[in-house]
Protein backbone atom coordinates (compact mmCIF):
# COMPACT_ATOMS: atom_id res chain seq x y z
CA UNK A 1 0.00 0.00 0.00
CA UNK A 2 1.50 3.65 -1.15
CA UNK A 3 1.12 6.54 1.76
CA UNK A 4 -0.94 8.90 0.96
CA UNK A 5 -1.23 12.77 2.11
CA UNK A 6 -4.48 12.87 3.59
CA UNK A 7 -6.30 16.43 3.25
CA UNK A 8 -3.68 18.27 1.79
CA UNK A 9 -6.18 20.87 1.48
CA UNK A 10 -7.21 21.90 4.98
CA UNK A 11 -3.86 22.36 6.69
CA UNK A 12 -3.00 25.77 7.97
CA UNK A 13 -0.34 26.87 5.71
CA UNK A 14 3.23 25.91 7.11
CA UNK A 15 6.37 28.44 8.18
CA UNK A 16 8.65 28.48 6.02
CA UNK A 17 10.93 25.62 6.45
CA UNK A 18 13.87 26.38 8.55
CA UNK A 19 12.57 29.22 9.91
CA UNK A 20 13.14 30.62 13.34
CA UNK A 21 10.01 30.69 15.19
CA UNK A 22 9.22 34.54 16.78
CA UNK A 23 7.93 35.39 20.00
CA UNK A 24 7.12 38.07 21.99
CA UNK A 25 9.46 38.92 25.29
CA UNK A 26 9.11 41.95 27.88
CA UNK A 27 12.58 42.89 29.35
CA UNK A 28 11.97 44.69 32.96
CA UNK A 29 15.32 46.64 33.16
CA UNK A 30 15.83 48.75 35.39
CA UNK A 31 17.22 52.30 34.76
CA UNK A 32 19.42 54.72 36.23
CA UNK A 33 19.44 58.37 34.86
CA UNK A 34 20.80 61.55 37.76
CA UNK A 35 20.02 63.70 35.04
CA UNK A 36 16.45 62.29 34.00
CA UNK A 37 13.13 63.74 35.95
CA UNK A 38 13.73 60.58 38.66
CA UNK A 39 17.03 61.78 39.76
CA UNK A 40 18.59 59.83 41.97
CA UNK A 41 16.00 57.54 41.90
CA UNK A 42 16.38 54.16 39.88
CA UNK A 43 13.11 53.11 37.90
CA UNK A 44 12.29 49.89 36.53
CA UNK A 45 11.07 50.22 32.40
CA UNK A 46 9.26 47.62 30.63
CA UNK A 47 9.85 46.90 26.90
CA UNK A 48 8.27 44.49 24.72
CA UNK A 49 10.18 43.42 21.94
CA UNK A 50 9.82 40.48 19.12
CA UNK A 51 12.50 38.02 19.49
CA UNK A 52 13.58 34.92 17.83
CA UNK A 53 14.31 31.21 19.47
CA UNK A 54 18.11 32.48 18.67
CA UNK A 55 18.21 35.52 20.03
CA UNK A 56 20.35 36.51 23.12
CA UNK A 57 19.54 39.05 26.09
CA UNK A 58 21.97 41.29 24.23
CA UNK A 59 19.77 41.19 20.78
CA UNK A 60 17.05 42.18 22.58
CA UNK A 61 18.46 45.22 24.46
CA UNK A 62 20.14 46.24 20.78
CA UNK A 63 16.32 46.38 19.63
CA UNK A 64 14.99 48.04 22.36
CA UNK A 65 18.11 50.65 22.11
CA UNK A 66 17.83 51.29 18.48
CA UNK A 67 14.13 50.89 17.60
CA UNK A 68 12.53 52.00 21.06
CA UNK A 69 14.14 53.60 23.01
CA UNK A 70 17.72 55.37 22.60
CA UNK A 71 18.33 56.11 25.92
CA UNK A 72 19.11 53.07 27.27
CA UNK A 73 22.34 52.26 27.82
CA UNK A 74 25.04 49.10 28.46
CA UNK A 75 28.47 48.18 27.80
CA UNK A 76 29.03 45.65 24.98
CA UNK A 77 32.19 45.65 22.48
CA UNK A 78 32.25 41.64 20.69
CA UNK A 79 29.18 40.80 21.50
CA UNK A 80 30.33 37.02 21.15
CA UNK A 81 31.64 36.54 24.99
CA UNK A 82 35.50 36.84 25.03
CA UNK A 83 35.55 40.92 26.01
CA UNK A 84 33.72 40.73 29.31
CA UNK A 85 31.79 43.92 28.65
CA UNK A 86 28.02 43.19 28.86
CA UNK A 87 28.05 41.32 32.26
CA UNK A 88 24.90 42.07 34.22
CA UNK A 89 22.54 40.98 36.37
CA UNK A 90 19.40 39.44 34.38
CA UNK A 91 16.59 37.45 36.60
CA UNK A 92 18.56 37.82 39.58
CA UNK A 93 22.10 36.23 38.22
CA UNK A 94 24.54 37.67 37.10
CA UNK A 95 25.59 36.50 33.44
CA UNK A 96 26.77 37.88 30.16
CA UNK A 97 23.80 39.41 28.02
CA UNK A 98 25.53 37.66 24.69
CA UNK A 99 26.07 34.51 26.09
CA UNK A 100 22.40 34.27 27.28
CA UNK A 101 19.74 32.62 25.16
CA UNK A 102 16.55 34.89 25.99
CA UNK A 103 14.42 31.18 25.57
CA UNK A 104 16.87 29.90 28.56
CA UNK A 105 15.64 32.60 31.07
CA UNK A 106 11.52 31.96 30.53
CA UNK A 107 10.48 34.66 28.12
CA UNK A 108 6.93 33.91 29.13
CA UNK A 109 7.20 36.00 32.14
CA UNK A 110 9.37 39.72 31.94
CA UNK A 111 12.94 38.67 32.32
CA UNK A 112 14.53 41.38 34.63
CA UNK A 113 17.82 43.08 33.34
CA UNK A 114 20.01 45.33 36.43
CA UNK A 115 23.19 46.32 36.22
CA UNK A 116 26.02 43.94 38.32
CA UNK A 117 25.36 45.10 42.12
CA UNK A 118 28.25 46.06 44.46
CA UNK A 119 29.71 48.80 42.30
CA UNK A 120 28.75 52.33 41.66
CA UNK A 121 26.45 52.89 38.55
CA UNK A 122 26.97 55.18 35.97
CA UNK A 123 24.04 54.77 34.21
CA UNK A 124 21.57 52.47 33.55
CA UNK A 125 23.60 48.78 33.46
CA UNK A 126 26.92 50.86 33.12
CA UNK A 127 29.04 50.57 36.21
CA UNK A 128 32.19 52.20 37.41
CA UNK A 129 34.43 49.20 37.08
CA UNK A 130 36.97 51.15 38.33
CA UNK A 131 37.30 49.61 41.92
CA UNK A 132 36.99 46.27 40.68
CA UNK A 133 40.05 47.16 38.10
CA UNK A 134 41.64 48.69 41.39
CA UNK A 135 41.77 45.64 42.85
CA UNK A 136 43.11 43.41 40.20
CA UNK A 137 46.19 45.97 39.84
CA UNK A 138 47.13 45.40 43.14
CA UNK A 139 47.43 41.44 43.05
CA UNK A 140 49.96 42.30 40.06
CA UNK A 141 48.90 40.65 37.27
CA UNK A 142 52.22 40.20 35.07
CA UNK A 143 55.07 38.00 35.12
CA UNK A 144 57.48 38.39 37.80
CA UNK A 145 61.11 37.38 37.16
CA UNK A 146 64.66 37.98 38.33
CA UNK A 147 67.83 37.40 36.72
CA UNK A 148 68.83 37.50 32.90
CA UNK A 149 66.05 37.31 30.30
CA UNK A 150 65.99 34.38 28.12
CA UNK A 151 67.37 34.26 24.78
CA UNK A 152 64.20 33.07 23.76
CA UNK A 153 60.67 31.36 25.40
CA UNK A 154 60.56 30.85 28.96
CA UNK A 155 59.38 26.76 28.16
CA UNK A 156 57.39 25.93 30.56
CA UNK A 157 55.95 21.85 30.74
CA UNK A 158 52.27 21.09 29.81
CA UNK A 159 51.75 19.57 33.54
CA UNK A 160 53.34 22.83 34.96
CA UNK A 161 50.59 24.71 31.98
CA UNK A 162 47.68 22.28 33.46
CA UNK A 163 48.29 23.52 37.25
CA UNK A 164 46.81 27.46 36.39
CA UNK A 165 44.81 26.21 32.95
CA UNK A 166 41.75 27.06 34.44
CA UNK A 167 42.37 30.62 36.31
CA UNK A 168 43.68 31.54 32.58
CA UNK A 169 40.15 32.04 31.40
CA UNK A 170 39.25 35.03 33.16
CA UNK A 171 37.59 37.81 31.36
CA UNK A 172 37.56 40.16 33.47
CA UNK A 173 34.01 40.70 33.18
CA UNK A 174 33.33 41.61 37.41
CA UNK A 175 30.24 38.51 37.26
CA UNK A 176 32.11 36.83 39.66
CA UNK A 177 33.07 39.47 41.98
CA UNK A 178 29.51 41.70 41.79
CA UNK A 179 27.97 38.48 42.72
CA UNK A 180 29.76 37.71 46.25
CA UNK A 181 27.85 38.52 49.28
CA UNK A 182 31.06 39.76 51.11
CA UNK A 183 32.03 42.60 48.48
CA UNK A 184 28.09 43.88 48.12
CA UNK A 185 28.83 45.00 51.90
CA UNK A 186 31.31 47.41 51.79
CA UNK A 187 33.30 46.72 49.06
CA UNK A 188 36.75 46.49 50.48
CA UNK A 189 37.09 42.61 49.49
CA UNK A 190 39.41 42.03 47.39
CA UNK A 191 37.37 40.08 45.44
CA UNK A 192 37.06 36.74 43.76
CA UNK A 193 38.71 37.99 39.92
CA UNK A 194 42.01 39.45 41.30
CA UNK A 195 42.19 36.21 43.76
CA UNK A 196 41.90 34.04 40.35
CA UNK A 197 44.38 36.20 38.33
CA UNK A 198 46.71 36.51 41.64
CA UNK A 199 46.31 32.23 41.69
CA UNK A 200 47.44 32.08 37.59
CA UNK A 201 50.12 34.16 38.39
CA UNK A 202 51.08 31.93 42.18
CA UNK A 203 50.71 29.11 40.16
CA UNK A 204 53.13 29.31 37.38
CA UNK A 205 56.19 27.84 37.09
CA UNK A 206 57.49 30.78 35.32
CA UNK A 207 56.79 33.47 37.98
CA UNK A 208 58.93 34.42 40.77
CA UNK A 209 56.31 36.98 42.50
CA UNK A 210 54.35 34.72 44.23
CA UNK A 211 55.55 35.27 47.60
CA UNK A 212 54.41 38.65 46.60
CA UNK A 213 51.62 38.19 45.38
CA UNK A 214 50.46 35.49 48.78
CA UNK A 215 51.53 38.59 51.05
CA UNK A 216 49.32 40.97 49.24
CA UNK A 217 46.10 38.34 49.37
CA UNK A 218 46.79 37.63 53.04
CA UNK A 219 45.17 40.64 53.96
CA UNK A 220 41.92 41.50 56.32
CA UNK A 221 40.32 42.20 52.91
CA UNK A 222 42.08 39.14 50.98
CA UNK A 223 41.37 35.27 50.67
CA UNK A 224 40.27 35.25 54.07
CA UNK A 225 36.93 37.11 53.71
CA UNK A 226 36.01 34.15 51.74
CA UNK A 227 33.00 32.51 52.94
CA UNK A 228 32.58 29.81 50.53
CA UNK A 229 29.36 30.68 49.03
CA UNK A 230 30.16 29.70 45.73
CA UNK A 231 27.99 32.63 44.09
CA UNK A 232 30.95 33.18 42.15
CA UNK A 233 31.91 29.59 40.65
CA UNK A 234 28.05 30.12 39.67
CA UNK A 235 28.33 32.95 37.96
CA UNK A 236 31.33 33.04 36.13
CA UNK A 237 30.69 32.76 32.42
CA UNK A 238 33.56 31.13 31.28
CA UNK A 239 33.13 28.10 34.02
CA UNK A 240 35.62 29.10 35.88
CA UNK A 241 36.29 26.92 39.63
CA UNK A 242 36.63 30.73 40.95
CA UNK A 243 36.00 29.06 44.65
CA UNK A 244 38.25 26.47 44.35
CA UNK A 245 41.06 28.52 42.70
CA UNK A 246 40.29 30.86 46.38
CA UNK A 247 40.83 27.94 48.42
CA UNK A 248 44.14 26.72 46.46
CA UNK A 249 45.39 30.30 46.94
CA UNK A 250 44.14 30.11 51.18
CA UNK A 251 46.51 26.37 50.93
CA UNK A 252 49.34 27.93 50.03
CA UNK A 253 49.41 30.35 52.35
CA UNK A 254 48.65 27.73 55.12
CA UNK A 255 51.34 25.78 53.75
CA UNK A 256 53.91 28.85 53.58
CA UNK A 257 53.26 30.01 57.42
CA UNK A 258 53.28 26.60 59.39
CA UNK B 1 26.13 82.34 38.06
CA UNK B 2 29.50 79.78 38.99
CA UNK B 3 31.54 78.53 36.31
CA UNK B 4 32.89 74.56 37.22
CA UNK B 5 36.21 74.41 35.62
CA UNK B 6 36.02 70.65 35.95
CA UNK B 7 33.12 68.40 35.84
CA UNK B 8 32.79 66.66 39.53
CA UNK B 9 33.11 62.96 39.01
CA UNK B 10 29.89 61.00 39.41
CA UNK B 11 31.80 58.42 40.93
CA UNK B 12 31.30 57.60 44.75
CA UNK B 13 34.88 57.21 45.96
CA UNK B 14 35.06 53.50 46.64
CA UNK B 15 38.25 52.50 47.04
CA UNK B 16 40.22 50.76 49.33
CA UNK B 17 40.58 52.11 52.56
CA UNK B 18 44.31 50.81 53.69
CA UNK B 19 46.30 47.66 53.68
CA UNK B 20 45.74 45.23 56.30
CA UNK B 21 48.37 42.66 55.72
CA UNK B 22 49.34 40.47 58.37
CA UNK B 23 49.13 36.70 59.56
CA UNK B 24 45.79 37.33 61.91
CA UNK B 25 42.97 36.29 59.67
CA UNK B 26 44.98 33.34 58.74
CA UNK B 27 45.69 32.39 62.34
CA UNK B 28 41.86 33.07 63.10
CA UNK B 29 40.88 31.08 59.78
CA UNK B 30 43.15 27.89 60.88
CA UNK B 31 42.30 28.22 64.90
CA UNK B 32 38.55 27.52 63.40
CA UNK B 33 38.69 24.44 61.85
CA UNK B 34 41.08 23.04 64.46
CA UNK B 35 38.80 24.47 67.59
CA UNK B 36 35.81 22.91 65.75
CA UNK B 37 37.17 19.75 65.53
CA UNK B 38 38.29 19.71 69.00
CA UNK B 39 34.95 21.16 70.47
CA UNK B 40 33.54 18.20 68.55
CA UNK B 41 35.00 16.13 71.31
CA UNK B 42 35.12 17.93 74.11
CA UNK B 43 31.52 18.75 73.96
CA UNK B 44 29.98 15.02 72.76
CA UNK B 45 32.44 14.00 75.52
CA UNK B 46 30.79 16.55 78.54
CA UNK B 47 27.31 15.19 76.92
CA UNK B 48 28.12 11.57 77.16
CA UNK B 49 29.83 11.50 80.48
CA UNK B 50 26.96 14.05 81.82
CA UNK B 51 23.94 12.28 80.76
CA UNK B 52 24.86 8.56 79.56
CA UNK B 53 27.12 6.94 82.26
CA UNK B 54 25.76 5.51 84.97
CA UNK B 55 22.39 7.21 85.96
CA UNK B 56 22.74 9.38 83.18
CA UNK B 57 20.85 12.93 83.34
CA UNK B 58 19.45 11.77 86.53
CA UNK B 59 22.64 12.07 88.54
CA UNK B 60 23.45 15.28 87.67
CA UNK B 61 22.74 18.01 91.19
CA UNK B 62 25.38 19.85 92.95
CA UNK B 63 27.47 16.68 93.97
CA UNK B 64 27.99 15.74 90.47
CA UNK B 65 29.07 18.86 89.77
CA UNK B 66 31.11 19.44 92.92
CA UNK B 67 32.41 15.77 92.30
CA UNK B 68 33.48 16.51 88.81
CA UNK B 69 35.22 19.68 89.62
CA UNK B 70 37.30 18.57 92.22
CA UNK B 71 38.89 16.64 89.57
CA UNK B 72 41.91 18.25 87.90
CA UNK B 73 41.01 16.38 84.59
CA UNK B 74 37.63 18.05 84.69
CA UNK B 75 38.29 21.17 85.74
CA UNK B 76 40.88 21.09 82.76
CA UNK B 77 38.61 19.51 80.32
CA UNK B 78 35.84 22.05 80.95
CA UNK B 79 38.23 25.27 81.04
CA UNK B 80 39.23 24.19 77.49
CA UNK B 81 35.84 23.60 76.17
CA UNK B 82 34.86 27.17 77.79
CA UNK B 83 37.81 28.93 76.59
CA UNK B 84 38.12 27.38 72.93
CA UNK B 85 34.28 27.52 72.74
CA UNK B 86 33.85 31.14 73.75
CA UNK B 87 36.64 32.06 71.43
CA UNK B 88 35.57 29.99 68.50
CA UNK B 89 31.77 31.69 68.84
CA UNK B 90 33.29 35.29 69.22
CA UNK B 91 35.69 34.58 65.79
CA UNK B 92 32.33 34.05 64.24
CA UNK B 93 30.28 35.98 65.36
CA UNK B 94 33.16 38.75 64.29
CA UNK B 95 33.13 37.48 60.93
CA UNK B 96 29.31 37.66 60.61
CA UNK B 97 29.33 42.02 62.09
CA UNK B 98 32.24 41.99 59.15
CA UNK B 99 30.26 40.70 56.56
CA UNK B 100 26.83 42.46 57.65
CA UNK B 101 27.61 46.13 59.44
CA UNK B 102 27.38 48.78 57.11
CA UNK B 103 28.64 51.19 58.99
CA UNK B 104 31.67 51.56 60.61
CA UNK B 105 30.13 52.89 63.88
CA UNK B 106 27.66 50.04 63.88
CA UNK B 107 30.63 47.84 63.64
CA UNK B 108 32.54 49.19 66.45
CA UNK B 109 29.67 49.08 68.72
CA UNK B 110 28.52 45.57 67.95
CA UNK B 111 32.36 44.46 68.20
CA UNK B 112 32.53 46.03 71.47
CA UNK B 113 29.81 44.41 73.10
CA UNK B 114 31.01 41.22 72.00
CA UNK B 115 34.26 41.46 73.44
CA UNK B 116 32.78 42.48 76.72
CA UNK B 117 30.85 39.63 76.70
CA UNK B 118 33.34 37.11 75.58
CA UNK B 119 35.70 39.24 78.71
CA UNK B 120 32.47 38.20 81.15
CA UNK B 121 31.79 35.17 80.30
CA UNK B 122 35.27 33.58 79.92
CA UNK B 123 36.76 35.25 83.03
CA UNK B 124 33.24 34.47 85.09
CA UNK B 125 33.63 30.61 84.16
CA UNK B 126 37.72 30.53 84.82
CA UNK B 127 36.81 32.08 87.99
CA UNK B 128 33.86 29.03 88.92
CA UNK B 129 35.68 26.38 87.76
CA UNK B 130 39.24 27.29 90.15
CA UNK B 131 37.32 28.51 93.29
CA UNK B 132 34.16 26.24 93.20
CA UNK B 133 33.78 24.91 96.78
CA UNK B 134 32.32 21.35 96.70
CA UNK B 135 31.70 20.87 100.07
CA UNK B 136 30.21 24.38 101.69
CA UNK B 137 29.98 24.38 105.37
CA UNK B 138 26.05 23.88 106.75
CA UNK B 139 24.67 22.33 104.44
CA UNK B 140 23.06 19.10 104.23
CA UNK B 141 24.91 16.61 103.77
CA UNK B 142 22.93 14.39 100.90
CA UNK B 143 23.17 16.84 98.76
CA UNK B 144 27.29 16.99 98.62
CA UNK B 145 29.28 15.05 97.03
CA UNK B 146 30.51 11.53 98.87
CA UNK B 147 33.93 12.67 99.37
CA UNK B 148 33.09 15.78 101.41
CA UNK B 149 33.85 15.05 105.35
CA UNK B 150 30.81 14.39 107.75
CA UNK B 151 30.83 16.75 110.49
Amino acid sequence: MTAVLENPATESPKPEVGAVPSFEVTLRVRRYNPESEHGEESVWDEFTVTAHGTDRVLDALHKIKWEQDGSLTFRRSCAHGVCGSDAMRINGRNRLACKTLLKDVNPDKPITVEPIKGLPVVKDLVVDMEPFFASYREIMPFLITSGNEPTRERLQSAADRERFDDTTKCILCAACTSSCPVFWNDGQYFGPAAIVNAHRFIFDSRDEGGTQRLEILNDKEGVWRCRTTFNCTEACPRGIEVTKAIQEVKRAMITRAF
Amino acid sequence: MTTQSTIPSPRSPYVRRKTTRGNFELYSWVFMRGSGVVLLVLIFGHLWTNLMVGDGVHAIDFGFVGGKWASPFWQIWDLLMLWLAMIHGTNGVRTIVNDYAQRDTTRMVLKGLLYLAFTVVVVLGTLVIFTFEPCPPDAPANLLPSFCPTI
